[in-house]
């Protein structure tokens, strides 16, 4: 049964789901990585959500805002590095924008995502176009804004939608950041790991929310 | 995970590396540094009152960055895991740990993720009520024009940049001073690298970059970051030049009459013996120019594990500079008695 808002204990077994199916993909994710970049970013993710999983399962959960920012700050402390810094302020700007809200609905995911790509945009400064995880973050949270109105189940499979169109876009694009930046045309033809681990991602938020 | 790993590394776990390494470079530091933390090395004995100093990155490139700390050196290092920035919790244990109420200046390599989580460390230091001034090592000229220098990589400039920054840190009181010293030090230093082989990623073995056995990679970054050029496997007089005419062509400006510190790094395996070839090519061509060498470094400082390759490091000394840098320093990195 769809899922028409989350409490703070869904969204956690949501945002546990996330890190499973973030485990599961470390080879799909490493073998991005190694044709643009040094190959360990799905190693990097996977100590990221390992790390989550434990925090989250250390306590109750306190708040919405809390348990998002528990992933953020897990996956800072443990990944390092760029994905580190890039992850843990997509999840802790991201849950700041839910700070307060004791559901979590269509205009609690917009807000969520709007929230993200912000914080990551100003951390490392790239746009749309750089083939970098805003890639993929940037049009889920365009199409977020877009159907805040609607059900959260029909929101997040809108999103899911405009999410890997996002990493799809990003695959004839000549990256501006990171080691992949040295391949200049060479990397063509290969979508950003870190936009993979996004639509990995929000494809667990969508099986969660529409299950 | 395969037990069969190509590069043979002699290791435990390979996911445990960068604790592991650690673990054995407290020990290595003989008390004269601690363990602070997760992953931080901080110096034993530190001058109080001081500004401080204190540096970071990935592991895997040792003995640099933690090897580096000590007397004379830097106060203090934040560790990240293999090839991956620290994560801003370290860099504040750190940071915390080596502040002695003057701030802390962070002194690391232009990589994306250095700069994003010593940015982030920086805002927790600053919740914490520490002041931090960042100067960031900027000295590969192959990685980007000089008008596009804010682009560069940090590479093996950092150990004149460090050895002359630990020697203000020893001596100056206020952190603006440490911070332009420091900077000036960054102003006046370049490094030209090559490779001819690649190191391996320790966990998995597989290489970080591919590169033809008769090829060498011009200008090429120390994780295989592409170079200016791909060349011929030439001689090493022929390669001494090609090296030094790309420093030369750089906006460093070295007349007649200036002195330098001459730094020859082994990115790994390269040999001792081939370093102290290319010295013998470098230096009649330095001459020539009436440039001074005035103190010469030749030994595997900034490396990537088994990856085979050097860089020259120039650092132009002025007076300033010339007095830090003549301070005797202590660290596993590098000694200067």
């Amino acid at each position: 049964m769809p899922k028409a808002n989350l409490s703070k204990d869904e969204v956690k077994a949501m945002l546990i789901l996330a890190c499973e199916r973030i485990i599961a993909a470390e080879p799909m994710l490493s073998e991005a990585d190694r044709n643009l970049g040094d190959g360990d970013h799905g190693m990097g993710m996977e100590r990221g959500m390992r790390a989550s999983i434990e925090k989250l399962n250390a306590a109750e959960v306190e708040s919405i805002e809390k348990a998002f920012a528990t992933v953020g700050m897990a996956m800072m402390s443990s990944m390092g590095g760029a994905s580190g810094a890039i992850f843990g302020t997509f999840f802790r700007n991201g849950g700041k924008a839910l700070n307060g809200k004791d559901t979590f609905d269509a205009a609690g995911l917009a807000a969520f995502l709007k929230a993200g790509v912000d914080g990551v945009k100003q951390r490392g400064g790239a746009a749309i176009g750089d083939k970098t995880c805003v890639d993929a973050m940037e049009p889920a949270a365009i199409k977020a804004a877009e159907v805040a109105g609607e059900s959260l189940p029909e929101a997040i499979k809108a999103v899911a939608a405009a999410t890997e169109a996002g990493k799809e876009a990003s695959k004839p694009m000549i990256a501006k950041f990171g080691r992949a930046k040295t391949l200049g045309e060479g990397c063509i033809g290969f979508p950003d790991a870190g936009a993979c681990s996004v639509v990995v991602i929000i494809d667990a938020f969508r099986d969660f929310i529409v299950a | 995970m395969s037990h069969a790993n190509p590069a043979k590394k002699i290791i435990n776990n390979p996911l445990k590396c960068a604790d592991e390494l650690f673990e054995g470079l407290v020990i290595a530091y003989d008390g004269k540094a601690r363990r602070v933390g997760t992953r931080s090395i901080v110096m034993n004995d530190l001058r109080p009152d001081a500004p401080a100093l204190l540096v970071g990155g990935g592991a895997g490139h040792e003995p640099i960055y933690h090897g580096l700390v000590g007397k004379g050196m830097a106060d203090g290092a934040a560790v990240g895991e293999i090839f991956a920035a620290p994560p801003p919790d370290i860099v504040l244990e750190a940071t915390q740990a080596v502040n002695r109420g003057k701030g802390v200046l962070f002194l690391y390599g232009n990589y994306a993720g250095d700069v994003m989580n010593f940015d982030i460390g920086a805002e927790l230091a600053a919740d914490e009520g520490i002041i931090v001034k960042t100067v960031i090592i900027a000295d590969d000229v192959c990685s980007a024009p000089p008008s596009e220098k804010h682009k560069r990589r940090g590479v093996a400039g950092l150990v004149p940049i460090t050895k002359i920054a630990g020697g203000a840190a020893m001596s100056v009181d206020s952190l603006d001073e440490l911070a332009r010293i420091t900077q000036k030090a960054c102003d006046n230093t370049r490094t030209v690298g090559v490779s001819t082989k690649p190191g391996s990623i320790p966990a998995t073995g597989k290489p970080t970059f591919e590169l033809a056995d008769d090829i060498i990679g011009l200008g090429m970054g120390i994780h295989g970051e592409k170079g200016v050029a791909l060349i011929p496997m030439c001689t090493a007089d022929e390669l001494a030049v090609k090296i030094l005419d790309l420093l030369f062509a750089d906006d460093l400006a070295l007349n007649a009459g200036d002195e330098i510190v001459f730094f020859v790094n082994s990115l790994g395996s390269t040999h001792m013996m081939e370093l102290l070839i290319l010295l013998r090519a470098a230096k009649p061509i330095l001459e020539q120019r009436g440039i001074k060498i005035h103190q010469t470094i030749v030994d595997n400082i900034v490396t990537c594990q088994e990856m085979a390759g050097v860089s020259f490091s120039i650092t132009k000394l002025d007076a300033e500079l010339k007095k830090f840098w003549d301070l005797p320093c202590e660290s596993v990195g590098y000694t200067k008695l």
